[in-house]
């Protein structure tokens, strides 16, 4: 035990209601004030030492082995690196068009599943409502409309997934230097027919979002919020750009630390450091230093470091959004929500204008150029930037694999928000209530950490608390199935 | 009895980049291949909450996995919906997709899970160990069977009937025929 005499230790393992398994520890003195509050990953993932040794066209698919959860991000970003090795720097209309509707149906699909089925039970229901119904079962009882509308959203994503991936297990959608398929005009009419009633449900779900976090602005807004950087790709005219673009980073006040950087280049600027009590890294701007270097990624992030959107009602919802914060950054953790349903919103609305696109009934499917030995690929994965780095030999073997995945990125920012939560909501509390402690996954809840890359634990995933003497003893526990 | 053909869904879930635990879809993928009438087949790395949905619309909903300890080759488990209250979306259990077909999608699909038995899951390869080869050989003869038959009674009969004829097997043997810890 990492603790001087006279300290308490709350654990919080695992985490519910994200993707993966983590713990949170809260060390408390005599008098129940927070001492110390951490989040730590307690699963390795390892796979950049699996994939050493595989011919780099096989990355694509191997990776998407990383995460049941996010596979097409993995495959997306490993595709676009692979572009670079082969040498394809433009692919055809129709291949960047089809990794596109790949992306944004993954995007629609995962944003879709976060709001209705992990984080709605806490806005519908209240941090402090009784566990047994402050779930998805509760919403599913309560709200019966908005849970199938959360189940058929994720499964119009999955089906976009599908048919631009070929298959929703080891998609092979994107190959180095393209996609080995176009979207045949039977499968954009499937698509089609149900379009406008996901961007009415978009909609309403960006309702839902906006409207709790302004009626309750006055608590929302200090929950577990900080002033940070913020870091994403951008378009080369400023708007936001979830597939590609170069790396803008601004800080707290919105002023830019760099900006349309080439992501090629993304070594010169972040470093990573590892710390002993967790698996996961801890990313740094370099110039900033490990101290002041950390920042956030993800739906606010995104919406802080792009200056417009380019589809209308997105855009429209945007302004609303910067206009809370006098068009200033948006600092608050809880505002991730409100950030991730304009992402959504606008995930859809580029559906559609895709799927009304020619280009993607195209033949033109791969293009090939000088090879070359090193390269990174990157995109704006659901949960934030996903950066993958290779180098490949002359025998096309990968030499080298590293991964900066979304929620390492907010690896800082995550534990911020649970001292920050841990301080506010738990220091001094004489009995620590279930629902307090709910308070602190509340939080992490809102950045949508998926913590199991690599991993295949399933089963249920009970809150497990235990308080525990300077001495290791356990003096009081806690547990919710 | 029913004389339509009934609608079936399989789902084969799991990881093929973990060894074993890629038996289910491996069971997807073969069964796909033949393409028989009225079955639906997908799969997945997980059970979602969209899976429900499609098992709503379905007669038979037959959920196929690895299993770590269970008999082999494989075992067959009628599934009894619940309302699990504390799932994440990456945990999600067949017995809960099934509680969901009833509860959101008012459904009144029968489910079955079958588990084949696996015995390698921790490493990062995609290929089937020899003996979960063999038993995923047997689990699709027998699946195939019961899918080719004519009705859903018919196919509700013979995965009882393998139901009834393993705990008879098991009682003999000492052993529970649905002792099972699937991945």
């Amino acid at each position: 035990m990492e603790t001087k005499q006279s300290t308490k230790r709350i654990v919080i393992e695992p985490v519910t209601r994200v993707e993966g398994h983590g713990k949170v520890t809260i060390l408390l003195d005599d008098d129940n004030k927070v001492t110390q509050a951490r989040l730590h990953i307690v699963e390795f993932r390892g796979f950049e030492r699996f994939i050493q040794g595989r011919p780099y066209w096989e990355a694509p698919v191997a990776v998407q082995r990383l995460c049941g959860i996010c596979p097409v991000s993995h495959h997306l970003a490993a595709a676009k690196a692979m572009d670079i090795i082969v040498g394809a720097d433009t692919l055809t209309p129709t291949a960047e068009k089809m990794r596109r509707l790949m992306h944004y149906g993954q995007t629609f699909q995962s944003h879709a599943l976060h709001f209705f089925h992990l984080c709605s039970p806490d806005l519908l229901f209240g941090f402090d409502a009784d566990v047994a119904i402050r779930n998805v079962i509760g919403v599913i009882a309560k709200f019966p409309d908005l849970a199938v509308q959360g189940v058929m959203m994720r499964k119009y994503g999955q089906e976009v997934i599908k048919a631009t991936a070929g298959k929703k297990i080891h998609g092979t959608g994107a190959i180095p230097g393209g996609v080995n398929k176009n979207l045949s005009i039977a499968e954009r009419d499937e698509l089609l027919k149900d379009i406008d009633q996901m961007v009415e449900w978009a909609h309403g779900a960006l309702k839902i979002a906006k409207d709790y976090t302004v009626e309750n602005l006055e608590w929302v807004a200090p929950f577990g919020s900080f002033d940070s950087s913020h870091m994403s790709l951008i378009r080369e005219d400023g708007a936001m750009d979830l597939y590609h673009g170069d790396l803008r980073c601004i800080d707290f006040e919105g002023n830019t630390i760099f900006d349309h950087v080439d992501y090629q280049g993304y070594a010169d600027l972040i470093a990573e450091e590892v710390r002993s009590w967790t698996y996961m890294k801890f990313p740094f701007i370099k110039s900033l230093g490990t101290d002041d270097g950390w920042y956030r990624v993800g739906p606010l992030a995104r919406l802080n470091t792009c200056d417009f959107i380019d589809t209308p009602a997105a855009e429209a919802a945007r302004k609303e959004f910067m206009a809370v914060t006098d068009n200033k950054p948006n600092n608050l953790t809880m505002a991730y929500h409100w950030a991730r349903m304009i992402e959504l919103l606008h995930s859809i609305e580029k559906i559609k204008e895709l799927l009304n696109d020619p280009d993607l009934q195209g033949d033109d499917l791969v293009v090939t150029g000088d090879r070359r030995e090193e390269a990174v690929g990157m995109i704006e994965a659901p949960r934030g930037t996903l950066i993958h780095h290779y180098k490949v030999d002359e025998n096309d073997q990968i030499t080298m694999c590293n991964l900066i995945v979304s929620t390492t990125h907010n690896n800082v920012p995550m534990n911020k928000a649970v001292q920050k939560v841990a301080e506010d909501h738990i220091s001094g509390v004489p009995e620590i209530t279930e629902g307090l402690l709910n308070h602190v996954e509340v939080a992490i809840r809102a950045y949508d950490p998926c913590l199991s890359c690599a991993t295949h634990a399933l089963g249920k995933m009970p809150l497990e608390v235990e308080l525990i003497d300077a001495d290791g003893a356990v003096v009081d526990s806690k547990s919710t199935v | 009895m029913s004389t339509t053909r009934p609608r079936v869904l399989l789902i084969g879930y799991g990881n093929p980049g973990r060894l074993d635990d890629g038996l289910g879809p491996a069971a997807a993928a073969t069964i796909e291949a033949l393409a028989l009438p009225s079955v639906t087949v997908d799969s997945d790395y997980q059970l979602m909450l969209e899976d429900a949905e499609a098992a709503s619309r379905h007669d038979v909903a037959i959920f196929v996995d690895a299993d770590v300890s269970g008999p082999e080759p494989f075992s067959v488990v009628k599934l009894v919906p619940v309302e699990e209250v504390s799932f994440s979306t990456h945990s999600l259990r067949p017995e809960a997709v099934m509680g969901l077909v009833t509860k959101v999608f008012g459904g009144a699909t029968t489910g079955y899970l079958v588990g084949i038995r696996g015995y390698a899951f921790n490493e990062f390869e995609e290929s089937l160990s020899e003996k979960a080869q063999t038993n995923l050989d047997a689990a699709v003869e027998f699946l195939t069977g019961v899918l080719t038959l004519g009705d859903a009674a018919a196919i509700e009969t013979e995965l009882d009937t393998w139901l009834t004829a393993a705990a008879t097997a098991a009682t003999a043997e000492g052993d529970s025929p649905c002792k099972t810890e699937r991945t």
